[in-house]
């Protein structure tokens, strides 16, 4: 009987097949850290799938185009747990998938790229916004869809001189990343004639973001860090850390706005972001995941889009051809931003608007006006070409 | 009582004047406009004889693509965010029915005998064939993502859909409603249009910023036009309306952000003039003697009124918020 059964089902395959042709795979694999981090506003925790839930709805898009031209995109998962060696999962997986999209910290990631540059994997970087990726540690084999710091930071300079609030006080957490972002925004103001009044760091001090009686504290404890400060146009929180920077709005000393890590914060992408045709892709997000799409899940899923994009358009599963023209000069992708996205050939960083967003609502979208560029606008966030310190090897 | 006196030559000569001007532009036809306007959820009425606005109707949410049915006695217009596509009755210009569409519809292409309509739905990557008499829907089909242009075959025998996130030109056999053909363009196609004579497609590629000219027997993109504007950045050209003259010589191209409407020489695919019109230039129609063009200009508000023969642009009507998309009636 079971024999039978078999025969039948291996008779199904075989007529199957016949009809058409076998459709030309192409494996994307997905890397990330186990477990998630803790943030200050509990509506911004990120989910498991942060990241993930982008790449897996651009897995659905290639398909749907991938129908049309016989080919199938499968997406492989695998997460690094504290105290593992990435490249062994990354050898794992580059061992199925030529395309590996990588949310690792920067020295994770230079350790894949460099134990993959003999295979012929390509990396995208979709969580790391460090600057020296894409300067000094840049790699031939990795193409970043995340924006840098100095992007964002330009990006919310820009906004912020536009309105006429140049005077910043900044005031800077006590880790390694807060200190890089603040390192982005003054060159941010000196690139776009701001001025940084005065400088605060607010150490962490450790001490837990979910409390019963938290914002009795906070209320007393934010008003007297930020009083007796030169007069500013805006507050200026250089905080990735998550340790203080949603504690500033509304409860500084002087009334005045708050940007950067909290109140009005750059990103790549956000809930609330529906111009440009972007309601469409919020929507099947929503329907896919069944919650809002983060930046990170953004980046992860024009990084997917950009390997669908390089199949579609040289008709080919071959890693070595789809490469050559994901980083020849006839590449660009639609993301929803108004824009078409290239990458600067220099470093392989996607060029992109950058959204200036509140939490509710999208504020701005910089470039802004008036801010020139002899190749492209976009080109004006971020280190340009003649600065950059990036040999591609 | 000075002022009386001056009030009232001045209204007589301003009479004069109304009526020497009325002389003047008599011969044209009167036709009437429907511009849709995407954000304030209403349809502006435009007399093309004073171009003016003669009303302002109220619609369903987010209305977008508009067309009249062929014997010009209704107005159809999809309103997206009511998945639904909305019919106002032309002579009493107020809304007496709604089609079943799928989820968010954008653009539709209807058959030459009005009796079929084909509905994008950018939601679920389906084109919805409804038929127009018994207002019912008669099924979908499966096309790529986010579908939004459509047009259809002067013989009326293939539909021409494009898929704005798959970059494609998908080319339906309407009989058996199956994809024949797919052919890939530049990224983010919106709009496709035929020639008369049927030999080729023009398909608007918003984000690569081209159009791409296909050959509906091949199925193979044949050329391309391209677009460069002095003093304007690249990213700023994002072609989407076109609109062809009947005796397939002239197309014009709506450029978007770069406020223009390219004038572009079919026979040789370049552009001979770009006209200024208002900010973000999305569809075009023409009046049905090809005199003028009108064009949506969705950031000022405005529909540009363009002059074909001079090719100028002659006057503008300021409508709703966001003016989408322009049908005239026959």
């Amino acid at each position: 009987m079971i024999r039978w059964l078999v025969g039948l089902i291996g008779l199904g395959v075989a007529a199957t097949s016949a009809l058409a042709a076998d459709p030309v795979t192409i494996g994307v694999g997905y890397l990330g850290i186990a477990g998630t981090r803790s943030t200050l506003s509990l509506a911004e925790q990120p989910a498991e799938n942060d990241g993930l839930a982008g790449a897996r709805l651009a897995i659905e898009d290639n398909n749907t185009t991938g129908k049309f031209l016989n080919q199938r995109f499968t997406l492989e998962e695998r997460r690094v747990k504290e105290g593992e060696d990435p490249v062994q999962a990354a050898t794992a997986l580059a061992d199925k998938n030529g395309f590996v999209i990588a949310d690792l910290p920067a020295d994770a990631l230079l350790k894949v790229s460099d134990a993959l540059r003999e295979r012929g994997t390509l990396l995208f970087n979709v969580g790391a916004i460090d600057e020296r990726l894409r300067e000094a540690d840049c790699r031939a084999n990795v193409i970043h869809t995340a924006p840098t710091r100095a992007m964002l930071a330009d990006a919310l300079g820009q906004y912020l001189v536009w309105k006429k609030w140049s005077r910043w006080l900044l005031v800077v957490g006590s880790h390694n990343e807060d200190r890089l972002f603040a390192d982005a925004l003054r060159r941010t103001a000196t690139r776009f004639g701001a001025k940084i009044v005065q400088e605060r760091t607010f150490e962490d001090k450790g001490g837990a973001r979910r409390t019963d009686s938290g914002v009795t504290l906070i209320q007393r404890q934010i008003p007297v860090f930020t009083q007796q400060a030169p007069a500013y146009d805006v507050l200026i929180a250089a905080d990735e850390s998550e340790v203080f920077g949603a504690y500033l709005p509304y409860r500084t000393w002087d009334p005045r706005p708050v940007a950067g890590s909290a109140g009005l914060v750059p990103r790549s992408w956000d809930a609330a972001q529906d111009q440009w045709g972007a309601i469409q892709i919020q929507n099947r997000f929503f329907k896919l995941n069944s919650r809002r799409m983060t930046a990170l899940d953004m980046q992860a899923w024009t990084a997917v889009r950009m390997i669908g994009e390089g199949t579609s358009r040289t008709n080919s599963g071959d890693i070595k051809k789809v490469t050559d023209f994901i980083k020849g000069p006839d590449f660009s992708v639609a993301a929803f931003k108004g824009t078409r996205l290239t990458l600067r050939d220099w470093n392989l960083q996607l060029r992109q608007p950058i959204l200036l967003v509140d939490g509710r609502m999208v504020v701005s979208v910089s470039p802004q006006e008036g801010f020139l560029h002899q190749v492209s606008e976009l080109d004006t966030l971020g280190y340009d070409r003649p600065e950059s310190k990036c040999k591609l090897k | 009582m000075q002022v009386e006196v001056r009030t009232q030559m001045l209204r007589m000569w301003r009479v004069g004047l109304l009526s020497a001007m009325a002389l003047v532009a008599a011969p044209a036809h009167a036709f009437i406009a429907y511009v849709s306007n995407e954000k304030s959820n209403t349809v502006s009425v435009i007399d093309t004889e004073t171009w003016t606005v003669t009303k302002t109707i109220k619609v369903g949410q987010r209305p977008r693509g508009i067309d009249l049915t062929r014997d010009g006695k209704f107005v159809m217009v999809a309103v997206g965010d009511d998945d639904t596509i909305q019919v106002i009755d032309a002579k009493t210009q107020t809304v007496v029915d709604s089609l079943p569409s799928g989820p968010d519809p954008e653009l539709f292409a209807q058959d030459a005998a009005g009796k079929t309509l084909y509905v994008a739905n950018e939601n679920d990557n389906t084109v919805t064939v409804i038929d127009l008499e018994k207002r019912a829907r008669l099924g979908d089909i499966q096309v790529g993502v986010e579908p939004e242009g459509m047009t259809i075959s002067p013989d009326g025998k293939t539909l021409i859909n494009t898929s704005e996130t798959t970059n494609m030109a998908h080319f339906i056999d309407t009989a058996t409603r199956q994809i024949v053909a797919n052919v890939l363009v530049d990224a983010r196609p919106r709009f496709a249009e035929y020639k008369h004579d049927s030999s080729e497609v023009w398909v608007s590629s918003e984000i690569g910023g081209t159009v791409s000219i296909i050959d509906p027997k091949k199925h193979e993109v044949i050329g391309k036009v391209t677009f460069e504007i002095p003093g304007l950045r690249k990213e700023a050209i994002q072609p989407v309306g076109i609109g062809m003259t009947r005796d397939d010589k002239t197309a014009f191209v709506a450029l978007g952000p770069a406020n223009r409407i390219a004038v572009v020489d079919v026979a040789t695919r370049k552009v001979t003039k770009y006209l200024l019109v208002g900010q973000r230039v999305w569809h075009v129609a023409f009046t049905p003697d090809e005199k003028y063009l009108l064009t949506t200009n969705g950031v000022s508000n405005d529909v540009s009124v363009i002059d074909v023969a001079a090719q100028k642009v002659i006057k503008t009507i300021q409508v709703g918020e966001l003016p989408w998309g322009v049908a005239i009636a026959p």
